[in-house]
């Protein structure tokens, strides 16, 4: 079980997170923009998180926390 | 206080420093000042204190603004043209709000200019130590005690007010050599509540700092900035008088050239001119009371400064059209004599007597 | 569950100005994390530049001091002597460390200044516009070198950390780059190794971070590493330019 935790609010929707994530869980939301005007990150594949933490490595902007 | 000793303006200045609780400071060499960082080179490593060469006046200026953000009394001594180079610095200093002493023991300018004793500064000491709108706290001693003195005062009300502080001196009374006595010492100890020195996980982080990019806060800071200067221009104008309260002729003078005048005014006495000497202590605040207290009894003043005509704006400003102000100077390093302000103040008097 | 990875504590709440993407938000994470690893942010002291990261005094929990456009190695100095127990840093840009603060670099270095230095070079100037800096590539356009940077005009970038690594009172010069997860991992040793640096007094550390300007490059996010990678890695090669934390302060 791992989870990778994206405060949504201030994301700015820059996609290194999506473009490191090894299993491919996460990506940019398409439905809906936060208050600063940007699609943040979800997670798309919660089950398939591995906890490897490198989304929240590569976050400029310290938006992800990683739990396993 | 200390026994008399005999000492040089500029070696009096820096042990006066240290007494005060100076232990860091950064300086480059340049003449007329270099007693200064070289008395430093000299006393810092023997109690611990810092006296660093730095790679230009830029960086020295600098190493103040860092450490005298840390907390501690920082100090940087230059001439002329280097204070020209450390203004970027100063004006950061002031907008950050810190205190520190810088000393321009003054050559003739512009340019690399001379280096014989000038005034020629006091523009740039009172309006033009760096960008934006701020004031430094300009002292101007005329001997070397009160070299020693002012250093203290200095600290103190730069501290008191958290405003960097000018020790304007010049050639001369950097070179010459006077009996002095010290204050007791200052015994620095813990940092200021602002400082930043490490918050050991006890405080929020300090942060010194002179942008705002917001418009209307950075109008606040520099309002705020400035009521602290009104009372500094309310409480701390010195100046020293010599025979003025019944004086119909005020020569104003500061420095060096304030001892040629108080010649002069002897010797006009002597031939029967009520002739007066003010001699400003402080700079900025400008001495604009005292000033304005003789203006109903005066019938002129006459700005004497080894410059083309820099004060002479202030004395005009105080005086404000009231009586006739005048300007008698010497430039480029050559000092006044005393005849010379005599004749002055008798051209000015004209057949009045 | 447990956190296994998560803000730093030596990271305010303000959130970061940075453009999407801007690796300066890395970089800062990094340092945050060194400091708090090493329990030094108490007494730690962050100088933050002119530059892009200027604001860095309001996203570093340590106090922290803004300094004039290229002078942070100078504060640092002042700083540092003032607080011999303290941990100084700068976090400077390739225009405030390379071209107008170059003096003041230079010379905290030689000095052996007990002082960690945070060099983000990205090739550009940020904040202004996209200029070209000491740091830009032969050929690179910017706003200011619109037919490319000719090198006959213009002159060639400075590589910053070979040419420190000749100064005596360098302890510790490494290059390191945030492109990729494991080179962040690099960067982060290298980093805390810089301070470790510093506390063991050791003398003058300096860290070159390649990073990324997404903005000014006009490329995305993830094209911007990649052009770090095919571009600035060639010219700018990573490495350990010089150690000697091995030795005592003082001898070379």
């Amino acid at each position: 079980m791992a989870r990778a935790i994206i405060d949504e609010r201030i994301c700015k929707g820059c996609g290194l997170c999506v473009g490191v994530c090894p299993k491919k869980v996460l990506r940019l939301a398409t439905d809906r923009m936060n208050d600063k005007g940007y699609n943040p990150a979800e997670v798309i594949d919660p089950a398939g998180c591995i906890g490897c933490a490198m989304c929240g490595i590569i976050c400029p902007d310290s938006a992800i926390a990683v739990e396993k | 206080m200390s026994e008399r000793v005999l000492m040089k303006g500029n070696e009096a200045m820096a042990e006066a420093a240290i007494r005060a609780g100076c232990r860091h400071f950064f300086g480059y060499p340049i003449t007329p000042q270099t007693e200064v960082a070289a008395y430093m080179s000299k006393k810092m490593p023997k109690i611990g204190g810092t006296y660093l060469q730095a790679e230009s006046e830029i960086a020295a200026i600098n190493m103040v603004l860092g450490a005298a953000s840390a907390g501690v009394r920082a100090m940087t001594s230059s001439s002329s043209p280097g204070i020209s180079l450390k203004t970027e610095g100063i004006s950061y200093i002031a907008g950050s709000d810190l205190p520190c002493l810088i000393v321009n023991v003054e050559r003739g300018g512009p340019g690399l200019g001379g280096i014989q004793p000038a005034q020629s500064d006091y523009w740039q000491a009172t309006r033009a130590l760096g960008h934006g709108d701020f004031h430094v706290l300009v002292f101007a001693p005329s001997n070397v005690q009160e070299v020693v003195d002012l250093v203290f005062l200095a600290y103190d009300l730069a501290e008191k007010y958290r405003m960097p502080a000018m020790l304007l001196s010049d050639g001369l009374l950097g070179q010459m050599m006077e009996p002095v006595s010290f204050p007791e010492p200052v015994e620095k100890t813990g940092k200021p509540s602002w400082a930043a020195c490490g918050h050991q996980d006890l405080r929020p982080h300090n942060v010194i700092n002179s942008l705002y990019l917001k418009a209307d806060q950075l109008e606040r800071t520099v309002v705020e900035r400035f009521a602290r200067y009104a009372q500094v221009e309310a409480r701390e104008q010195r100046c020293q008088q010599y025979l003025c309260d019944d004086a119909d002729y005020i020569v104003v003078a500061f420095g060096a050239t304030a001892r040629v005048s108080q010649s002069a005014v002897d010797t006009l006495r002597a031939q029967g001119v009520k002739a007066g000497l003010l001699r400003p202590v402080t700079l900025w605040p400008f001495p604009k009371e005292a000033i304005r207290s003789h203006i109903p009894h005066a019938k002129g003043f006459l700005s004497v400064e080894m410059s083309m005509g820099q004060m002479v704006d202030d004395v005009r400003l105080t005086v404000e059209g009231k009586v006739p102000v005048g300007f008698f100077g010497r430039t480029g390093g050559v000092i006044p004599r005393p005849s010379e302000v005599v004749e002055a103040v008798m051209k000015m008097a004209g057949g009045d007597r | 569950m447990a956190m296994v990875y998560q803000k730093s504590k030596m990271l305010t709440d303000a959130p970061l100005h940075y453009c999407p993407g801007c690796t300066h938000g890395i970089i800062h994470k990094l340092v945050a994390e060194s400091l708090e690893e090493l329990e030094a942010g108490g007494r730690a002291v962050g100088v933050a530049p002119v530059g892009c990261s200027v604001m860095a005094y309001d996203y570093f929990a340590c106090d922290m001091v803004e300094a004039p456009h290229g002078r942070a190695p100078a504060i640092a100095t002042g700083l540092k002597r003032a607080l011999p127990e303290g941990v100084i840093f700068t976090y400077q840009g390739d225009g405030d460390l390379a071209a107008i603060g170059t003096a003041e670099t230079v010379h905290a270095a030689t000095r052996g200044e007990n002082i960690t230095v945070i060099f983000v070079n990205n090739a550009i100037y940020g904040m202004t516009g996209g200029q070209m800096a000491p740091t830009t590539l032969p050929g690179q356009v910017t706003q200011t070198t619109p037919y490319g940077r000719d090198v006959t005009t213009a002159g060639f970038p400075v590589r910053v950390c070979e040419m420190l690594a000749t100064l005596s009172g360098v302890a510790y010069a490494e290059r390191v780059s945030v492109d990729t997860v494991p080179n962040i991992r690099k960067a982060k040793a290298a980093i805390k190794k810089a301070f470790e640096t510093q506390i063991a007094k050791k003398g003058f550390s300096i860290v070159e971070v390649l990073s990324t300007c997404p903005t000014n490059w006009g490329l995305t996010p993830a094209e911007a590493l990649e052009w770090l990678r095919q571009n600035m890695m060639p010219y700018y090669p990573l490495g350990v330019y010089q150690d000697r934390t091995g030795n005592e302060r003082g001898v070379f």
